[in-house]
């Protein structure tokens, strides 16, 4: 069946920013969405507010709005282009809420607008637990016993059937969000109300619970024929009770027979059927009972997910991209297998490897939360990895996650663990278990003990058990490097060369020399899609220990890209963006493109992003592999994060070509001493610092510089362990934890700039030229690390001199640090004092962000640049100053951490950034904040909270939004403070000073926006819970005086003018 | 222990032994299912293969009573990229090296298994040897050039069982609790003699779950003998080797034609064909595995089949023919079902009863029954 006809413009509604449960995943398929619909000749309208997308790049969509993604924006998207369809099912959960309301408010019918894929019905029978519930019973398969409530009243009776544990999910929320196990009463009532007040549409289902099953996942394809096929399946490690977010999981299932899988299998159509998702990708789970088989379907999501790029990434079926052919009315032998040309997509992926998933984790980021694995997914990131056995697969893993651990070694397992200790350690679901699990196994404690203890099939603990045994034989040969037939074991195992060399007590390269000399080296092998029964056009391509190896380099001029690796706070999607440009500016000067990366959820893993892709771990040894293979012109260190950057000096040693700045320069710009010296010798200004190894040294330097200061490790990204300390008392404490995480390298201290203002820079330069990209100010004072900052290009508040004197000493540095490529650089401006805070010659997280605020693509620019072009040649000589403002807000995971501060600081704490765009800097800024999820009000109670310093402005503040009619709150002292200066204002009182408090106000929604500032460890302490309720009630709040201001002026504006929607496509012009 | 693969090509393969000791030689196929070991190993289709999995991890979930496909193991050589000493299912009854040396097939792991399938893709099916008793590849190269491969030999002889008997059992259903997994019978309605060419034991299963009385009788039945039980209706079984030389059934069938409705699967499909004045020829190296796509020419649908053959009905051979096809292959258009509605037979090529593969296409077992209403009617 052909394509229909009767379709010309498709809306496309994005996920928005990255958060907890919604990554690249999202724009990896909205992406392969927006490019093949274009193809076919449609016309494609997008919505997304998240600048650091792909998908949002102009070139992808006709009409792309850059826009919050609310019905009410959305609706005036709609009203403005008049689209024929909305496609709601690859915009994750975010897409396809926004779909729903506005169908069912009307908006779709009012503007005769189609829902492609799946229709209104078919989505709430998927996501409306009671309807889903009565369709699969229907059908006459089983789910868990289960109720669903709207009141407490409700889940009380509900609770009497279904026993304890019991499992609370809220309806419509994202990653499972307050997703809570009850063990008795008292639990089961506080997370029934937590849940309800967080399900947009206050239902939360209550399930019997299945914790300790088999967990199961099958991604389903089905045209408007009926035709349905089963694209991958996947088996999590980690057994039910654990979100399948944050677990392990391995893909194909394992321990299935065939009758058993063509059961689940068979469910599956039955499933989608009954549902009615009529074209497109679903994903089915699926739990399984351990000891006799009984299967349960667990939940359906309606639309392409998480899973589903998983899947894609481990068959090589392009799921996002066959469901948008689908949903325009191709069916499925009409489609081409891209991997093999030959064949149609109306077949089911076979794979003859191993694909393992691990999540990556950020506790460390959220002290106060008990890094305990639950239903809510917590994880930020994942990387997946490929290998011809369970085992391979695993280990390298393990080494994609870049989290310092290279196997489950035991440097971190305390080996005096108590056994009962150790024990409890498999009890819980901590996110390093498999460490405990590995040093169980060493302590030959029975595989049975060990499945009783975890509910891990014994499948996987006997994989592990191999792994450890032959870890055992190694390290029985300590000292003395292993011979031929073990090594080459060891490496079929998965083991690096990192951790094989430490077990022999040898350096790694005098390790990797041996492990060559006895002629084992890795091969690689494609992902074809159909186990080698066809030939594979696609070069995608993962390393394995066998004999024959299918890579095939081509003689062509070529560069290898290295990714970012997985998602984490400080390193996400906006590194993947730029590694994707770079890969599409080499094909356009005909350069081939190679792609290193170990990131399912990335558009840059995707096989046609780059001419060839090599999926493995970012790695020393693996990136090595791959140049020893390729033997390619140049690596390109600078767009893929810290990651890459890391391996820059190793890979130059070892007689890699670095393309763009050279590793020098990086060092130059890096290095402590070298860089004040550069400064210097500029006669440029930087804070005072110093560096230090030991608490003591830092007392005597702090002592020198007086306080505040900053003290930061080095060589992190994301500020991690980064603190702004105020007095002596503190400074212990931090001074530590920087020096743990530092390692080798000293920890920095900088003397701090109370109330600076923050400047980044993004400039690109080539042997002549340093063109500025964009100057941004945050919002949020210096301090506040920029990646959680909001900020605007261009400047709200510097002076044209400043600008001017910015300008010129960013182009002083450019060409000192001899930067070929990207440069971001940190100014604080204090009294007119330009103070260069650090400087990154490399793609820093804001280049998405500011090649979308002026329309042209920084990142492909420099990767050309990086390939001998020049900005002449590109000509990108000057720079743009835009005319409408743009700005960035950050989007944090508060939610997720249940008792974590929200307070901003040096230590970045955000997943995601949105884009507001507008002719004025207030409409803007409350743009990016409506995307940001922090909606905020038009009148109402506002309540103040700050502390000394803020209360001028506090004071004038107040005054404005009284002037817009809002009635203020306060507590004591700010109270104080507005009362002399003639502001009516009502007194609350803070949590510990009594009751009723401003808390029960919060909790009572007698609060409409919190302006809530703190300094000082008891102040902090006291205010806490303010700003937790907040997040808590999803209360719009602020932090910081400065943001204050700049959403006092956003309401001011949204009071006075009407909020329009544009395309960025009109905004280049 | 070591064990060795050597093709007819002198290509050569050292891995580790598991499961029997020996020597066996065959045609060396691969098989591209993820699950359903048990069943291709068990399946007579499978005589004188040696059978490589693509999937690189066989044996995860080890063997059990239930899942076997017949009454003895007659793939001639097993050949996997990791065999795992630990399966771990409720239903495990043991692990797949202690069931292929029970039953005297001999193993290999430890292989680029990879190397291998591509090797047969690029060179077409290949005779082997498989030994992990004698590893020097001149004495398995004498060996092997002893073995005549398939072409022109009629194997079914070797795996059709001696005499006639009935078969009464219905499908499992392992989704029912342990020891309840047989489902009930529905009352018998009609009379079924099926030709053993190897059958596989869940076509059996669905025949009798479709209201069938089924007597299986050896490939060497003859018309008579068969009309004599006053069948209902035929049905032509799967099984191993070249269709063309199986030419005691090819004659049976073209008498059956007509007097009663004909149902055939795989070699059964072929053996139609050739009854119908149809030719066969061998694929360069077959379709094995559970992820084809089939379509139905009647309806337009796509089904996902189960597939096990390495030679195949010409297209062309047909043309004149009064045969009418039903299924084509969608990954290289080969023919995968015929329908003569004249002379009441249908055949497909692929697997419809599935074990190991998806159960897509079983409506094909309602079309016989419905062929045989109409018969009766």
């Amino acid at each position: 069946m052909p394509k229909r006809k009767d379709i010309h413009k498709i809306l496309i509604i994005g996920s928005g920013p990255i958060v907890i449960g919604q990554a690249c995943e999202f724009d990896y398929s909205g992406t392969q969405a927006c490019k093949v619909l274009r193809k076919e000749g449609y016309k494609v309208v997008l919505v997304n507010s998240n600048p650091a997308t792909i998908m949002t790049d102009p070139e992808l969509a006709d009409r792309t709005y850059i826009e919050p993604i609310t019905p009410e924006v959305v609706e005036k998207v709609i009203r403005r282009e008049k689209p024929d369809s909305l496609l709601p099912t690859l915009g994750g959960q975010t897409g396809l809420n926004t779909a729903v309301a506005l169908a069912e408010g009307g908006v779709l019918k009012k503007y005769g607008v189609r829902l492609l894929g799946a229709n209104l019905r078919a989505i709430k029978k998927a996501e409306e637990r009671d309807l889903f519930k009565k369709t699969i019973l229907n059908i006459g398969l089983q789910v868990p016993k289960s109720g669903c409530a709207h009141t407490w009243e409700e889940a009380r009776r509900i609770v009497e059937q279904v026993g304890f544990p019991a499992i609370i999910r809220p309806s419509y929320t994202l990653g499972g969000t307050g997703g809570n196990i009850a063990y008795n009463a008292e639990e089961y009532e506080k997370y029934i109300r937590w849940g309800l007040s967080l399900s947009p549409k206050s239902e939360v289902l209550i399930e019997e619970s299945v914790i300790g099953w088999k967990e199961y996942e099958l991604e389903v394809m089905r045209d408007r024929k009926d035709n349905v096929v089963i694209v991958c399946s996947i088996e999590n490690l980690d057994p039910m009770g654990i979100h399948t977010g944050d677990s392990v999981t391995v893909a194909p299932a394992q321990t299935l027979t065939d009758k058993e899988y063509q059961l689940m299998r068979d469910a599956a159509l039955k499933i989608i059927r009954a549902i009615g998702v009529e074209t497109g990708g679903s994903n089915i789970q699926f739990a399984v009972h351990p000891e006799n088989g009984k299967l349960y379907v667990i939940e359906m999501n309606p639309r392409v997910s998480r899973s589903s790029a998983l899947a894609s990434k481990a068959t090589g079926f392009p799921i996002a991209k066959i469901a948008s052919l689908l949903a325009v009315g191709y069916t499925l032998d009409e489609i081409p297998n891209d991997i093999t040309k030959k064949t149609p997509a109306c077949f089911e992926p076979t794979i003859d490897y191993c694909v393992v998933k691990w999540p990556r984790f950020t506790f460390e980021k959220f002290p106060q939360t008990p890094a305990e694995l639950t239903i809510q997914m917590k994880s930020v990131g994942e990387a997946m990895a490929i290998g011809r056995t369970f085992k391979e697969a695993m280990q390298k893993a393990i080494r994609s996650l870049e989290i310092d651990r290279y196997s489950l070694d035991d440097r971190r397992v305390d080996r005096s663990l108590p056994s009962d200790r150790l024990k409890d350690k498999l009890r819980h679901n901590g996110w390093d278990k498999l460490w405990y699990v590995a040093e169980a196994l060493r302590r030959e404690i029975p595989v049975a003990e060990i499945f009783a203890l975890t509910k891990i099939d014994p499948w996987f603990l006997n994989n592990i058990k191999d792994i450890v045994e032959l870890e055992a034989k190694l390290v029985a040969g300590k000292g003395r490097l292993p011979e031929k037939d073990l090594l080459e074991q060891a490496k079929q195992y998965g083991f690096s060369d990192k951790y094989l060399a430490s077990l022999a007590g040898v350096p790694e390269l005098e390790f990797r020399r041996h492990r060559q000399g006895l002629g084992i080296d890795c091969v690689y092998k494609t992902v074809d899609t159909c186990g080698a029964e066809f030939e594979a056009a696609t070069p995608y391509l993962y390393s394995t220990y066998e004999t024959e190896c299918e890579a095939h380099p081509t003689t062509r001029r070529k560069i290898v890209i290295l990714g970012g690796g997985p998602n984490r706070i400080g390193q996400g999607i906006e590194f993947d963006y730029c590694c994707c440009h770079a890969a599409l500016a080499l094909r356009e000067i005909g350069v081939e493109s190679i792609m290193i990366n170990c990131n399912p959820e990335t558009v840059s893993t995707d096989y046609d992003t780059s001419d060839r892709l090599y999926f493995e771990p970012l790695t020393f040894e693996d990136v090595m592999a791959v140049v020893e293979k390729e033997k390619p012109d140049g690596v390109i260190v600078q767009f893929g994060g810290q990651t890459p950057l890391k391996l820059a000096v190793p890979l130059e040693k070892a007689g890699v070509k670095i393309v763009g700045t050279s590793p020098d320069s990086i060092d130059l710009a890096e290095d402590r001493k070298r860089f004040n010296q550069l400064v210097n010798q500029l006669g440029l200004l930087q804070p005072e610092s110093g560096t230090a190894t030991s608490y003591d040294e830092t007392l005597q330097i702090a002592r020198t510089l007086g306080f505040p200061l900053l003290i930061r490790p080095s060589f992190v990204l994301g500020g991690r362990a980064m603190r702004v300390v105020h007095d002596e008392e503190s400074l212990k404490a931090c001074v530590l934890e920087a020096i743990d995480v530092s390692g080798e390298h000293p920890i920095l201290i900088d003397k701090f700039l109370s109330d600076a203002t923050e400047i980044d820079v993004d400039a690109i330069c080539d042997d002549r030229h340093v063109v500025i990209g964009g100057i941004m100010e945050h919002i949020e004072e210096a301090g506040v690390h920029s990646g959680d900052s909001a900020c605007s290009i261009p400047p709200v508040n510097l002076k044209p001199e400043i600008i001017a004197e910015l300008t010129r000493q960013t182009k002083l540095l450019g060409r000192h640090l001899q930067v070929r490529g990207l440069m971001n650089i940190q100014f604080a401006i204090r009294d007119d004092r330009i103070y260069i805070l650090e400087v990154n010659p490399r793609a820093s997280r804001t280049v998405p962000f500011v090649s979308k605020a002026i329309g042209v693509p920084l990142a492909k620019l420099a990767a050309k640049i990086m390939a001998g072009l020049s900005l002449e040649e590109l000509g990108f000589t000057q720079e743009i100053v835009p005319t409408y403002y743009a700005v960035k807000e950050a989007v944090f995971p508060f939610l997720k951490f249940p008792g974590t501060d929200v307070l901003l600081g040096p230590e970045m704490l955000s997943t995601g950034e949105v884009m507001g765009l507008s002719d004025n800097f207030g409409t803007a800024y409350a743009k990016s904040q409506i995307a940001a999820g922090n909606t905020l009000p038009t009148g109402g109670n506002v309540l103040f909270s700050v502390r000394d310093a803020d209360k001028a402005k506090a004071v004038g503040l107040a005054r404005r939004l009284r002037a817009l009619g809002f009635k203020i709150i306060a507590t004591k002292g700010t109270c104080i403070e507005f009362i002399k200066n003639n502001i009516p204002s009502e007194f609350s009182l803070k949590m510990t000073e009594g009751r009723p408090n401003i808390v029960d106000a919060i909790i009572n929604k007698q609060v409409d926006l919190i302006v809530n500032t703190a300094v000082g460890k008891q102040s902090i302490l006291d205010s806490f819970s303010i700003r937790r309720s907040a997040v808590d009630r999803q209360v719009p709040y602020v932090t910081t005086i400065r943001g204050a201001e700049a959403v006092v002026r956003a309401i001011e504006t949204l009071k006075a003018k009407r909020t329009t929607v544009k395309p960025i496509q009109l905004y280049y012009r | 222990m070591r064990a060795a693969l050597l093709l007819e090509d002198g290509t050569y393969f050292a891995g580790r032994a598991f499961g029997a000791r020996g020597q066996r030689c065959g045609e060396v196929v691969f098989n591209t299912s993820l699950s359903g070991y048990q069943e291709i190993l068990t399946d007579p289709s499978y005589h004188e293969q040696i059978v490589t999995m693509t999937y690189p991890l066989i044996g995860n979930y080890g063997t059990n009573p239930e899942d076997g496909e017949s009454r003895k193991l007659f793939a001639a050589g097993f050949v996997v990229k990791e065999n795992c000493p630990y399966p771990s299912n409720w239903r495990n009854g043991g692990t797949l090296a202690d069931y292929l040396q029970q039953r005297g097939v001999v193993g290999i792991e430890g292989i680029d298994t990879r190397r291998l399938v591509r090797h047969i893709r690029t060179q077409g099916a290949l005779r082997g040897i498989i030994s992990s008793t004698e590893t020097d590849t001149q004495k398995l190269a004498e060996k092997l050039r002893e073995y005549p491969g398939l072409v022109g030999r009629d194997i079914v002889k070797d795996v059709t069982v001696d005499r006639p008997y009935e078969w009464n059992q219905g499908v499992i259903d392992v989704s029912q609790p342990a020891g309840a997994h047989r489902t009930g019978i529905p009352p018998a309605r009609h009379k079924i003699v099926a030709f053993d060419f190897g059958i596989k034991h869940n076509i059996l299963r669905l025949l009798v779950s479709h209201g069938c009385q089924v007597t299986v009788v050896p490939a060497q039945t003859t018309a008579a003998q068969v009309l004599a039980r006053k069948p209902d209706g035929v049905f032509l079984s799967n099984g191993p080797g070249d269709p063309a030389a199986v030419t005691c059934a090819i004659d049976t069938v073209k008498i059956l034609l007509g007097q009663v409705p004909i149902f055939g699967i795989c070699l059964g499909h072929q053996i139609l064909g050739l009854a119908l004045g149809g030719r066969t020829y061998k694929l360069k190296f077959g379709h094995r595995g559970a992820n084809h796509p089939v379509k139905n020419l009647d309806t337009g649908r796509i089904e996902i089949t189960s597939q096990n053959h390495g030679f195949c009905v010409d297209l062309d051979s047909l043309a004149d023919k009064d045969v009418q096809l039903t299924h084509m292959n969608l990954n290289d258009n080969t023919l995968e079902g015929l329908r003569c509605d004249r002379l009441q037979a249908f055949s497909v090529q692929y697997h419809p009863e599935a074990s190991p593969g998806p159960h897509d296409s079983q409506y094909l077992f309602q079309n016989f029954i419905r062929l045989m209403d109409t018969r009766a009617a």
